[in-house]
Order: C-alpha cells, then structure tokens, then sequence
C-alpha cells in the first residue's frame, strides 16, 4: 500500500510550510513535495493605493527583510517618476541594502542553521536551537548575534528605525547619515571583520565532516540568475540580469530587469500558494533557476573588495564552474556577509553620502514602474502598472524565494530518496529535510503574497498515477 | 465684558460671557478631547468627543458648542464620559479603513492621538470595511475616503475662511462623503483654488499632499487661526 508521510510544520524558517512524501509499493519515495499553505494576498488589497505609499505598505510584507521592498518598491516609484536620483541617495540605499543582507545572512546562518552544524543533526531537537548553541559555543553565538545587531543598527540609523522604517521614498531617501553615525559605523568594523573572517573558517570545517549533507543537499543541475554589474561584478542593487547554467556559461548577459517577464515566466501548482517562476526560453520545469547567494557568486566574476575576493577563490576551487548543491549556500551566505561588511566600510567615507538633497521630486511620468533588487534571498522585483495621477492599477511582485521554489521542491525529493527507505522517519532525517529547505532561508510570509484564491488539495497517488485519495479545502 | 463664573471639576472658574466650556476649560488647563473641533473655525459640535455633564441638565452638552453660565457646575471626566468617549473613537475606527502603520498622518494624526487618549486597546465593534476611493486627480492634492472622519473641518475651512466652498457632505449615515463641488473629481473642481486650507485643517490622512510617504503629513494647523486673528483683528500673532 502507498504511504504519505506528511511533516507539518518545518520549523526555524521564516513561515509555514508543509512537505509531502510519497511512497511506492516498494516503500521507497517516488516524489516529495514542499507546500507552502499560507496566503497573504498583498497584490490584491495594493491595489487602489497611491504608488508613493508602496514602499511603506509592501514593506510590511515582511518583518525579516523589510528593506528589500522598501528599495524594490522605491526603485519602482523612480521608474513612474523617470527620475535619476541623487548620488548621495542612491550610495545611502546600497548602504542600507548591504546592512540588510548582512543582518539576514547572520540570522540565517548563527540563529538558525548552525545549531545542525555545531550540535550535531542527530542532537536532542530541544536543545538543536541558538539557545543551545548560546550554551555549547557562547562566544561565536555571542559574536553572531553582535554582527547581525551591527547590520540592524545601521539600518536603524539611516531608517529611523530597526523595522520598517519609512525611509527610502520614490526618488530618493529622506535623510542622509549623521557625523556622528559614520563614526559610530567606522568603530565596528574590526570586531564585525573578524566575526565573519571566523565564521566563514569555521563553515569550512564543518563542509569537511558534512560531506553527505553537501551530496545530497539539492545537489543537481538548475540555472542560477542575479544582478552584475557591466564588469561582471558582484552586485546587489543595480546592473542587468544573467542567466548561467549548472556548468557555468553563460545563457543570457545584459539582460534588462525591467523587461523581465519576456524571459521569467510564472507557473502555479494547485498544491501550493508559492508560484513557480522558471526561465522561459527553457520551458517549465526546465527552467528551473535559483537566485540567492549561491546564485550570485556563481554568476559574478569577482566580489570587488579583497577578502571576498579571496574567499570567492577557494569557492570557486571547490566548485568548479558552478557550485550546484545547494548546502553551498551557507558558505555564499557567509562569504557574502564579508562583501558586505567590506564594501560598507568604502561607502561610510565617501564624501557623497553626506549630501543634504537625497531627495529628487517629479510627477507621474510613466505608467509602469519595475523595481529590481537584489535582497538577502534573492532578486526581488516590484512591477507596478498606474494611472494617470498615480494610483496602482496592478502590481506584480517577484519574490527570490518563490524563485528557488522548484530547487526547494528537489531538494526536499533528494533527501528523501536518501535517508528514507520505509514508513517510518527518525528524527535526523526529519531534521534533514528541514536544514536541506533552510539552505534556501525561505522566507514564506514574502512569497506566498499572490492573490487569486486557490484551494488547497492534497492528493495521495499510487506508482501508476491513479487517484488513491484526495483532501479539499476551499 | 461680563464676567461668568462656573465650576469645572471641582474648580472655580472665571470667564467671559461669550466664550464656550471648552475655552474657559481650556484656558484653566483642563483638557477636553476634541475632534471636529479647529480654533479658527465655526463650530458645529459634531463629534461628540467633547460631551460634559452639566448639573441639572439631563443630556450630556458638548463642551465646544456650550456657552459659559453663571454657577453652572461642569463635570468633564466622570467615568460615564470616559466610556461614551471610548466608545466614540472605536465606532469612527470601525467605519472606515484606518490602517495607521501606513498612513501618511502616522505619529501625527488626531484620530490616532484620540485613541491613545481614551485608553483604545482594541476595537470591541465589527469593522464595516468599505471599499472608499482614493482621488488622486488634483496635482497638489490627494483625498483618501477610507481616512476621513466627516469632522467636516475641510468643509468649514474652504467655506468659511477661504470662501469657496468648494467641499461639502453628500450621502447619509456610513454612506456619507466629503465631495468637490458636484463630486467632481477634485482635479476638475472649478471652485477650488489649490489653497490648501483644507490639507491644514484635516485631522487624519484623509487629505494630503501628493507624493507623500508613510508618516510625512505634518500640518501647521495654526495657520488657519493666524489668518482668522488676522483677517478680523487686523493683528499679525504667530
Ligand atoms: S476629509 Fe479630513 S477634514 Fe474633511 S471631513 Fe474628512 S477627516 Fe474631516
Ligand atoms: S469637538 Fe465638540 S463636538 Fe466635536
């Protein structure tokens, strides 16, 4: 008899998700699926609203990476405005966004993955959190969470505040930084330095006693897309679009964010409230492409700062052409947190960002406005459509998770064809499951905002594809 | 200038005989909540916020409307006033889309100041959740339906100090509206002269200035006195 063994809810990501297995009459997993049952509907109730007002409200939808929608939806707003907005504000949002990725990597990386690396996958499930990592490690705990304090106290300083703050608008940003703010900024940065400069040492131990996990951990082929600058660059805020494929060349360069939807398109699933974006010159699902950390570095040619340079390195020598398994984004995540900290340190001296004028001002000049960012988990895009005074007709939101969605979805399927064998699921396998979708740091509350009501439906099918059972919720 | 003198909360006070409770409340440093309320506009004791009880009159008065009375004994904040006043700003909240944490009046809003006066933890009534129109068509200002209060002052402010008249009520009840002139869009008013008087004078994020984000509506209200002292006084205070 097929057997669903159904592991509700994934705990330690941002959200709620649900996976299903199923089994053949073998008891061996024929496919696995990763649900994501959480409807948010942000597309539908924007709708009506003044497009200044986007940033504020799309930023809400979020408490983990607020800044992405808020530059997303500000770099939008610049679009309907047609305006090229002040230097001082547009190094100031690189500022803020840096601090972003920075804070979301430490979290996602010290709170909640390392527990698994540091404490063992087969450890006591009570104890595998940042408290007992707090107990066993106290000092690099102590120092995570310093370093991700540091990335929300920047953005505090230039937003106002450590959540939410209203502070990039269309054509610019409010405020400029204080004296007193880069000083305070400056005096961290060996601490922060050294925090990640351990990290990172230590995530290369941990890949050594981890090699099954890096195996088998969405360990396959898929495409990888981000933002680069003209010279290959690693970027997070600006440039164009490219496409790499598992080996490492080249599909698509210079591609236009704003242009996106002649080559993403948008699959759905009845089985779940997270779209499928795939590559659409590829098809669905061979398009499958996974943004984020590992897509970035796998893209770009080099990080642009020295110590991420020289870390890019040896992730290159390890990964050769691209690094495909997805138990690397831990290290990209970490070798990111370096580039952050590094290029931050350049921004807080440029004289530019001391200007008093962020702030650039027009009317409604376009009625469409695509905003494109890279945030911690991927690219983001904020697509507005507008009428003639300003009011959102539609907006369409991309989000980097629902982009891994398919990656996500095989990863779940590879791991379970790995460790389970028979009905039955130990802890550490069911532990598995989790860290291999935790590699992606899916943020589901962002993803899951489409509207559009879809029931839920869970269907139980034999080897053969006939219908052994079926759940509806409406 | 005869001279009254009354009670408020126990204090003996002295006023004049054309001012209101509210003023003579007010200049003795007792505070009374308000809303439709605005110095430099007629008032129309709409809201109800400011209800007192008067000794010897059974229905509650409002402060605003109420001229002073020799021995009158006001009270202002007994606990029967408190719950009607809680009351009050939860059923304004409820009728419309009040969504502050994304409102351009956040942090300077008198609604919101209101509920935090009267102690509003939550909202014990049904939210009617209408779908209200946001009018984006004039090129200085915008007006945001699910965020007016119907205090009116928008009304009495073009009226009575700018003369054009360009706002008024239509509809009853939950279905009452602010409109320009004949509801037209605001862009295609002829009366309206782009003043401005209104944007000073609303309380909430109902009106703004265009391009405005989350939190940036802040208001010199004061303006509107300061052209009232002017206009009849012939007297120049800021
Ligand atoms: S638009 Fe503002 S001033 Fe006018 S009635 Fe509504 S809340 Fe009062
Ligand atoms: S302030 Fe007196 S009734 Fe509104």
């Amino acid at each position: 008899m097929s057997q669903r063994i159904v592991i509700d809810p994934v705990t330690r990501i941002e959200g709620h998700a649900k996976i299903s297995i199923y089994l053949n009459d073998a008891g061996q997993v024929s496919d696995a699926r990763f649900h994501v049952t959480e409807f948010r509907g942000f597309e539908k109730f924007c709708e009506g609203r003044p497009f200044w007002e986007m940033a504020g409200i799309t930023a809400r939808i979020c408490g983990i990476c607020p800044v992405s929608h808020l530059l997303t939806s500000a770099k939008a707003g610049d679009a309907i405005m047609s305006v090229r907005i002040p230097e001082a504000a547009r190094k100031l949002r690189r500022m803020m966004n840096l601090a972003q990725i920075m804070q979301s990597h430490a979290l996602s990386f010290f709170h909640l993955s390392s527990p698994d690396f540091l404490l063992g996958m087969d450890s006591d499930p009570a104890r595998r959190n940042v408290f007992g990592l707090i107990a066993s490690h106290p000092d690099l705990a102590r120092a995570g969470i310093r370093l991700r304090q540091f990335g929300q106290n920047i953005i505090e300083m230039l937003g106002g505040r450590k959540i939410h703050p209203a502070w990039a608008v269309p054509g610019g940003v409010r405020e400029a930084l204080t004296e007193d703010d880069r000083s305070a900024i400056r005096s961290r940065f060996p601490e922060e330095i050294k925090t990640a400069m351990t990290a990172v040492g230590l995530f290369k131990q941990i890949l050594k006693t981890h090699d099954t996990e890096a195996r088998v951990f969405g360990n396959f082929p898929t495409l990888y897309m981000g933002l680069t600058n003209p010279e290959g660059k690693w970027e997070h805020y600006e440039g164009h679009l490219k496409f790499i494929d598992s080996s490492g060349n080249v599909v698509a360069d210079n591609l236009d964010p704003a242009r996106y939807a002649e080559f993403i398109g948008e699959a759905v699933e009845s089985w779940s409230y997270l779209k499928f974006p795939y590559y659409k010159p590829w098809g669905y699902p061979g398009g499958a492409y996974r943004v984020g950390p590992l897509a970035r570095l796998n893209i770009c040619k080099f990080m642009g700062t020295p110590l991420a340079d020289e870390e890019l390195g040896q992730f290159r020598q390890m990964n050769p052409g691209a690094a495909n398994g997805s138990f690397m984004y831990h290290y990209a995540r970490l070798i990111e947190i370096i580039a952050s900290l590094e290029r931050i340190g350049r921004l807080v001296d440029d004289p530019d960002i001391m200007h008093t004028h962020p702030r650039a001002s027009a009317g409604i000049n376009q009625n469409i406005g695509v905003g494109v960012s890279e945030a911690p988990r991927g690219t983001l895009f904020h697509h507005y459509d507008v009428d003639d005074n300003g009011l959102i007709k539609k907006i369409n939101l991309i989000i980097a998770t629902g982009q891994n969605n398919l990656a996500m979805n095989g990863t779940v399927k590879q791991i379970a064809q790995h460790y389970i064998t028979g009905p039955k699921i130990p802890e550490g396998v069911l532990n598995r499951l989790e860290a291999g979708i935790r590699c992606y740091d899916p943020c589901l509350s962002c993803s899951t905002h489409a509207a559009g009501m879809m029931p839920l439906q869970v269907q139980l099918l034999s080897p053969d594809g006939t219908l052994l059972d079926e759940a509806r919720r409406n | 200038m005869a001279v009254k003198t009354l009670t408020i909360d126990d204090q003996l006070i002295s006023a004049r005989e054309e001012q209101t409770v509210l003023e003579a409340a007010r200049e003795a440093g007792i505070s009374i909540p308000t809303l439709c309320e605005l110095h430099g506009l007629g008032d129309i004791g709409a809201c109800r916020l400011c209800l007192v009880e008067v000794t010897g009159i059974a229905k509650l008065q409002p402060a605003c409307t109420t001229r002073v009375a020799e021995g009158m004994v006001v009270v202002t904040n007994s606990q029967r006033l408190q719950n009607y006043r809680r009351m009050i700003v939860e059923l304004l909240f409820a009728e419309r889309n009040h969504i502050c944490a994304v409102c351009v009046a956040n942090g300077h809003c008198e609604l919101q100041d209101l509920g935090l006066a009267v102690g509003m933890d939550h909202v014990r009534y049904e939210y009617l959740s209408p779908q209200c129109q946001v009018d984006l068509s004039h090129e200085r200002f915008g007006v945001d339906h699910n965020r007016c209060v119907l205090c009116m002052r928008c009304v009495r402010a073009c009226d009575e100090i700018e003369g054009a008249h360009t706002w008024d009520v239509m509809g009853r009840g939950t279905a009452s509206r602010v409109i320009t002139d004949l509801k037209q869009p605001w862009g295609e008013s002829q009366s309206c002269t782009s003043c401005g008087k209104c944007v000073l004078a609303c309380p909430t994020g109902a009106i703004f200035r265009r391009g405005s984000t989350v939190s940036e509506m802040e208001r010199d209200r004061w303006q509107l006195d300061f052209i009232v002292t002017a206009r009849e006084k012939k007297q120049w205070i800021i």
